[in-house]
């Protein structure tokens, strides 16, 4: 038995480069006040700093060349999204990325124009879940005789701001994938859901009655499905990689200049050991990341692809829900206030430990990968 | 493959081939699990015997230079036999205060006389080497040191006593760790490091019985023992500088020890599959819920460790905190293992309950001995609360 399997890590040239980039864009076009100040609009992101990403590539960093995309392998995204998550910057390149994949592993070619649209900007989204059970069929919308859809899908994410949606749907029983205009849909088939995480946004929508405007059928769907969702798993966990770090600087930064009793609070020990556990949680979330980079391509996810996934995400969720929690209790009575950035850590960790499941979730996969075979 | 691979490739089937003709059989008494609990003469004899065999065929200190006894190879090649000497489950190379620490420190910092005097005897095992830092009074908090060295013509005169000196009442030499000057301004100037011999009138190491049962451990009693001045290492009251140098060898954080074979490998396999035979509710313990969770989590934390290790090669990946993962080796690992190793030995039923010694312990009480020799790794070298301490305050600059 060997249950360690793949442990390679390795950053690529385009890689490391992206990492660069991509921090610097977030520290120059995405400060703090900047990411505060979308908190209460209606899209939670700025069109201009949306526009700049689109122009430099990142919409489509994850697609084939031959659709318009950069062509540096779904593993190159994992650098943007880390360096996002670190300003908590909220854009629909999540949603976005992964309606590419999703339409990329399920259709390919035949859907060339859709991805060509996705890679200049225009924004995907991915209709997935019934009710809110990551771990379920969510085949509850279905594809009639009449080529229209019945029923809705919940938690959409960035429904506001799509203009294609990837459905997951059902056509006599079988999963099919229906790729719907918002044009198609009525603008009152769209509730939006108050999301905990203010940089975020998700919204239910009712698609009954929408004609796709293209099916996707086949073999390919339920692999596509499957790995998109591994990559949403990823790709969040790298987001939420970088919003740990972040919080870890938040907190550090306050224990070097917060006295009480006369004394630095970060000389106090029950302050200081906890602190070391969010840092050596977010370098152990960060390993697993890169790890997953790593592993990942544009083919089908194999065993330690799966694994890579699910561990990023489980050690992902783990140091930033501690993190996120410790933040807010650590600041003292500041961090209880709207004001200090705990309140954005400890909303960013509370989302993202339910996206594309939980610990728990990924855990009982992991038991069966790894104990199983 | 490139050619080096390649040669690196030719190597590992080399060893690997080595080990299986040479690596000792069980020789019929309990080996120690590490370098720490080489406890009766007979494990002794048998330890030097076997270290001595590995150096003759080439296979220790490799990348250390040849003129004191190394093979001026490239540190992969010593990595290739440390793995190959866990995947035969050789016994412990145990002269590890030499060759870990002692022998880098001295390449890294010591006089050509010093190293041509010392280094190779380390490699050999004729020369077994102790470490006399800590005190009774003063575990962690190595500047508090107060055993006392006073000049004295040619020699230093030395009183006071040092504890857990591991193989103390075996070892040739010490690194000893005294202070000189009881009237500086910063208690770390008075401190000077010697490299001092055991076997002379006025030192004695009393053995001491460690929560295993074993010994291993000394308390070094100093009486009016004379060191001659030239065992001084630098100068007189520049003790903590080599201190701490020797400190970085004996955590990991700075690389060049002769091998890292110095306890038996326990690897999460090992884990996974003694529990693999076990059972729970007549079921195995394998198909419970609630043990599969924990597993997983072990299984991550031993894949993280990994992962880690090696993404400190990586320097864009390194650069919030440059010197991060070095200066948490010793804390994010070997908390890990003692759990480890708790979690295995506890989950045996009433089996749980025998120790070394009873003929039904699981694997003749191995998880159980294991699991409390642990501490010796969460305790030495720094306990994991002060390890804490660095990781605050070097790596996230908290204040002290």
């Amino acid at each position: 038995m060997a249950v360690m399997q793949n442990v390679s890590i390795r950053l690529t040239e385009e890689q490391g480069m992206l990492l660069d980039v991509a921090r610097g864009f977030v520290r120059d076009q995405a400060p703090i006040e900047v990411v505060r100040s979308q908190l209460e609009t209606e899209t939670g992101f700025d069109q201009v700093t949306w526009q700049a990403m689109v122009e430099m590539g990142w919409a489509g960093i994850a697609l084939p060349d031959s659709v318009g995309g950069a062509g540096m392998g779904v593993g190159s995204a994992v650098p943007v999204f880390e360096a996002m998550g670190g300003g908590l910057l909220g854009t629909p390149l999540l949603s976005s990325t992964l309606a590419g994949q999703l339409i990329w592993r399920a259709a390919g070619e035949s859907a060339a124009d859709w991805l060509g649209r996705l890679c200049a900007g225009s924004v995907g989204t991915v209709a997935y879940l019934d009710h809110g059970d990551w771990g379920a069929a969510n085949l509850g919308v279905s594809l009639g005789a009449d080529g229209k859809l019945s029923g809705s899908k919940s938690f959409v994410a960035d429904a506001g701001v799509a203009d294609c949606f990837a459905v997951v749907a059902s056509e006599g029983g079988e999963p099919v994938l229906a790729l719907v205009e918002r044009s198609a849909i009525n603008d009152n088939a769209l509730s939006e859901n108050v999301l905990i995480d203010l940089t975020k946004r998700a919204a239910n929508v009712d698609f009954t009655g929408v004609a796709p405007a293209q099916v996707v059928r086949g073999d390919t769907v339920v692999p596509a499905l499957r790995d998109t969702l591994l990559l949403g798993a990823l790709l969040t966990a790298a987001e939420t990689t970088g919003a740990a770090g972040k919080c870890l600087n938040s907190i550090t930064e306050y224990l070097k200049t917060r006295k009480q009793f006369g004394k630095l609070i970060g000389s106090y020990q029950a302050l200081k050991h906890p602190t070391v556990d969010i840092y050596v949680g977010m370098e152990n979330a960060r390993s697993f990341v890169y790890h997953g980079a790593t592993v990942v391509g544009d083919g089908t996810l194999d065993h330690d692809g799966e694994i890579a996934c699910r561990m990023a995400k489980v050690a992902a969720d783990d140091v930033m829900v501690f993190a996120g929690d410790r933040s807010v209790q650590f600041h003292g009575g500041f961090g209880f206030t709207w004001e200090c950035d705990s309140t954005l850590f400890i909303r960013r960790a509370q989302w993202a430990q339910q996206m594309y499941g939980g610990a728990i979730h990924h855990r009982k996969r992991l038991a069966s990968l790894l104990l199983d075979s | 493959m490139s050619d080096n691979k390649a040669a690196l490739n030719a190597f590992r089937e080399e060893v690997s081939a080595w080990m299986s003709e040479n690596v000792p059989a069980d020789p019929g008494f309990l080996l120690p699990l590490t370098f720490l609990e080489v406890g009766t003469e007979q494990q002794l004899d048998f330890l030097r015997e076997w270290q001595h065999k590995l150096w003759s065929a080439g296979y220790l200190g490799m990348h250390w230079p040849s003129e004191y006894g190394g093979q001026g190879a490239d540190p992969a090649y010593q990595y290739i036999v440390d793995k190959e000497l866990g995947k035969h489950n050789a016994p412990i190379i145990f002269n590890t205060i030499g060759l870990n620490w002692v022998g880098p420190l001295l390449l890294d910092m010591g006089t050509d006389e010093e190293k041509a005097k010392y280094i190779k005897n380390i490699l050999s095992g004729e020369e077994i080497w102790c470490q006399g830092f800590s005190e009774p009074d003063h575990g962690s908090d190595l500047g508090a040191v107060q055993t006392r060295a006073v000049r004295d013509g040619d020699d230093y005169v030395v009183n006071g006593s040092k504890i857990w000196t591991t193989l103390g009442n075996y070892a040739d030499h010490m690194i000893l760790l005294a202070r000189t000057n009881t009237n500086t301004e910063r208690k770390y100037d008075g401190l000077s490091f010697f490299l001092s011999p055991m076997k002379i009138a006025g030192v004695e190491a009393h053995p001491i019985r460690k929560v295993t049962g074993e010994y291993g451990f000394n308390q070094t009693f100093f009486t009016d023992a004379r060191i001659p001045a030239r065992c001084l290492m630098g100068e007189e009251g520049g003790g903590w500088t080599v201190a701490m140098k020797t400190l970085e060898y004996e955590r990991g954080v700075t690389a060049g020890q002769a091998s890292g074979h110095w306890g038996v490998t326990i690897q999460i396999d090992d884990m996974i599959e003694e529990l693999s035979k076990l059972e729970h509710d007549g079921e195995p313990l394998l198909s419970d819920p609630v043990v599969r969770d924990d597993l997983v989590g072990f299984i991550m934390e031993a894949k993280a460790l990994s992962l880690t290790g090696r993404r400190m090669g990586i320097p864009a990946l390194n650069s919030d905190y440059p010197m991060g993962l070095a200066l948490s080796v010793k804390y994010r690992g070997t908390e890990y293992e003692r759990r480890m190793k708790q979690y295995t030995a506890s989950k045996q039923g009433a089996h749980s309950a025998l120790y070394v010694g009873d003929a039904d312990a699981v694997r003749g009480g191995f998880w159980q001995r294991a699991y409390f020799s642990n501490f010796g790794a969460t305790i030495g070298g720094g306990t994991t609360q002060v390890q804490a301490n660095i990781v605050a305050e070097h790596v996230l600059g908290l204040p002290k």
